[in-house]
């Protein structure tokens, strides 16, 4: 593909280029579409109609119209706080949601980076998230954004591990750690059929990265006003609002890929059964958000270490001792 | 005296830091206790409450009230009106469950006057307080949803509450503040088709929305762990502070104002009192939970019996008079034992109006039902002490 007389420095960095582009705007429509989601499915389950006279049909210009009114808004700064930090929090909030889409397969081919270590990257890169929620914690000079931060960090701490246990039972059972060698080898079989367990952790795990209720403990609105993000307006709280749908959209599309087959599926090209599958997942975790009540910070450690975390490592010891025994 | 002692022995105590205990421990740096402000403006504190509160990380060490916000100087404006007047403005007392302080204004002038009701009457004010029993225990069911999290079960709570604020628009004109009871009677009648209406809301909201309650929130397993044995208030506590209401209930004691004093028709009516075992958050949920089928029910058995006939009495004097000396009546408000003493020279003001308002006194329980516990049970434990500021203030 690379023409003859471009240098290949030139060309890489054309093509990485090209694919950020790419990668930001599918990630910035979905966040829209996402938003405009929740706004629909948290009114329709709450008796209400959600948006409907922005524009479009069903309101679906609702997103535009928020992004307009973020960016028209007040930029606020606390003035004690430590500006450096709480500047680039956002921006970090951001960036590990949009790196995780760089290893996601929408296809055969249909991928932006086909990593041999794909899984390991994205436990490194959501790891990230954590930081940001700390650095918007302690930059904001807030006691409501600090106890927020503290939460987060005990809590994204503690569900990172069943996480990675997880992930560690997937690429025991499937032998790799790349995500298109993964989806490959679900051809005959959805992975949750054997995995059902490591599935289980896996997505509850997730809802707790997502910091969505009932695990929403670092932005609890009953009891710290917004949490982390107190002392953020305008397009910065947006940012924070656009990772939080963006991370929905990746942990939703991770489990498609892992457990639900990725792009397997009759009729259908690939990339729309992965979108079906994610959108799916995605409605449940509205379903969630939107239903339960949220769980105390000592039960939530409880849940994480003391149930999630046993019941991951008792999945890897099957999948171990059935890998050994049977093969 | 027994109950104050036991107050500070109560087991809940023993371990937990004293503001003192705080301090020196910040002082050798194993502890830092960090003092923030709930409120007075604050997503949870039920409007204007402002709450110090000193945790120790997610660790409640004291919990401190501080009213005042909503401050009307209320007592003081009655001395100065004519008893009729009094009337609407009690409405503003409780806003939530109106009502109660109309019955309460009425009940104590009527009892200084000795003005007999006609019979509809009490019968349609026992109604009437039981429907608004029944919706302002649908908004704490709403308000304590949100408290411990869960948005959705708030607006299925205003939902409910739509139709029933309908109803009492169309009985008396107004939604929430009413001024339908006047003294010796009440404003208007009610019409037979708004008594069917009433029918069948009660209808409605028995079979569908009270199930639809108990699954979405009550029956939830995140709900039952986030309640159990969060917020105790043991029955000697609850005592020794004055506490009344489905406060005092969930702690154990059968105490009802609608028992314990002859008023309305409610000495006619079979109900149950529900009471709780431990007086925790979920023995209160439980106890208004209930309480809200108890409402139906006496409603119904209301409209069973409604005779016909005036609602006001034409024995009612013109001019409200009233006689010196003074009278403490009470009411079973939604939130407890509304209490007010009225005291007279002779003549059309009152000479003192002291109202002794539950959630003032229930409010008081919330730094021993915190301390020692996380900082989202206190939100949760003020939401089952199910305040409104409106009253604390006055």
């Amino acid at each position: 593909m690379q023409p003859e007389w471009m240098a290949p420095w030139l060309w890489t960095l054309i093509l990485a280029v090209v694919k950020t582009i790419v990668v930001i705007a599918f990630v910035s429509l979905n966040a829209a579409v996402l938003i405009w989601l929740e706004r629909k499915v948290s009114g329709h389950m709450q008796n209400r109609v959600g948006p409907l006279r922005v524009g479009g049909p069903a309101g679906i210009l609702q997103s535009v119209a928020d992004i307009i009114k973020l960016l028209a808004k007040e930029d606020f700064v606390p003035q004690r706080g430590d500006r450096w930090i709480w500047w680039l929090a956002p921006s970090v909030a951001f960036a590990p949601a949009f790196l995780v889409f760089w290893v996601l397969p929408f296809g055969p081919h249909l991928v932006v980076e086909d990593f041999n270590v794909g899984l390991i990257f994205i436990t490194a890169v959501t790891s990230f998230t954590l930081l940001s929620i700390f650095m918007a914690g302690w930059g904001s000079n807030d006691k409501y954004s600090l106890i927020g931060a503290m939460r987060a960090g005990a809590q994204l701490f503690s569900y990172e591990i069943p996480m990675a246990m997880a992930l560690v039972a997937v690429a025991l059972a499937t032998g790799t750690l790349n995500l298109t060698a993964i989806v490959e080898k679900q051809r005959h079989m959805w992975l949750i059929v054997p995995q059902i367990l490591a599935f289980l952790v896996f997505y509850i795990s997730s809802v707790a990265e997502l910091n969505r209720t009932p695990f929403d403990l670092a932005e609890a609105e009953s009891e710290l006003v917004a949490g982390y993000h107190t002392e953020y307006s305008g397009i910065r709280w947006s940012m924070f609002f656009f990772a939080e749908y963006t991370n929905l959209l990746t942990s939703s599309a991770l489990a498609a890929i892992l457990f639900l087959g990725g792009w397997h599926g009759p009729w259908l090209p690939g990339w729309a059964w992965l979108l079906i599958k994610t959108y799916l997942l995605v409605f449940v975790g509205m379903w969630i958000r939107w239903t339960l009540p949220r769980v105390r910070i000592d039960q939530l450690m409880d849940l994480g270490w003391k149930f999630l975390l046993p019941v991951s490592l008792v999945n890897i010891a099957a999948t171990g001792l059935y890998l050994v025994v049977v093969r | 005296m027994k109950g104050v002692g036991a107050v500070a022995e109560h087991p809940k105590l023993q371990g937990v830091y004293s503001p003192e205990e705080a301090a020196q421990a910040a002082r050798e740096g194993t502890v830092e206790p960090l003092t923030i402000n709930l409120g007075p403006q604050h997503p949870s504190t039920h409007g204007v409450l402002r709450v110090i509160t000193t945790l120790d990380g997610e660790t409640v060490l004291k919990a401190d009230p501080d009213i005042g916000y909503l401050h009307r100087n209320w007592e003081k404006i009655v001395e100065s009106w004519h008893y009729p007047q009094i009337v609407p403005f009690s409405d503003r007392n409780d806003y939530l469950s109106a009502i109660f302080n109309e019955w309460l204004v009425c009940r104590a002038v009527e009892e200084a006057m000795g003005i007999e009701l006609t019979e509809r009457a009490q019968v349609l004010r026992t109604v009437f307080a039981e429907l608004n029993r029944l919706v302002s225990h649908q908004m704490w069911f709403g308000t304590y949803a949100m408290d411990i999290g869960a948005f959705t079960p708030f607006l299925y709570a205003l939902r409910d509450r739509e139709w029933a604020y309908d109803l009492f628009e169309k009985a008396t004109g107004a939604r929430q503040l009413y001024a339908y009871f006047r003294i010796g009677g009440l404003r208007n009648d009610v019409s037979d088709a708004w008594v069917q209406e009433l029918r069948d809301y009660l209808d409605y909201f028995e079979r569908e929305a009270y199930p639809a309650y108990m699954d979405l929130l009550y029956n939830n397993e995140i709900f039952r762990v986030r309640s159990e044995g969060v917020g105790v208030v043991p029955k000697e506590v609850a005592i020794a502070y004055g506490a009344s209401g489905p406060m005092l209930r969930a702690s154990g004691v059968r105490h009802d104002i609608r028992r314990v004093e002859r008023y309305g028709v409610y000495d006619r009516c079979d109900f149950d009192i529900p009471v709780g075992k431990n007086g925790d958050n979920l023995d209160r949920a439980t106890v208004r939970m209930k309480e809200m089928i108890e409402s139906i029910k006496i409603i119904r058995q209301c409209l069973d019996m409604l005779p016909e006939g005036e609602v006001f009495s034409p024995k009612t004097p013109r001019v409200i008079k009233v006689p010196e000396g003074d009278w403490y009546v009470r009411v079973e408000s939604p939130r407890g034992e509304i209490g007010l003493w009225l005291v007279s020279t002779g003549g059309l003001q009152p000479y003192r109006m002291k109202w002794r308002a539950p959630s003032f006194v229930n409010l008081q329980l919330l730094n021993y039902m915190t301390r020692g516990e996380k900082i989202a049970d206190l939100i949760a434990s003020l939401g089952t002490i199910d305040i409104i500021l409106g009253e604390v203030d006055r």
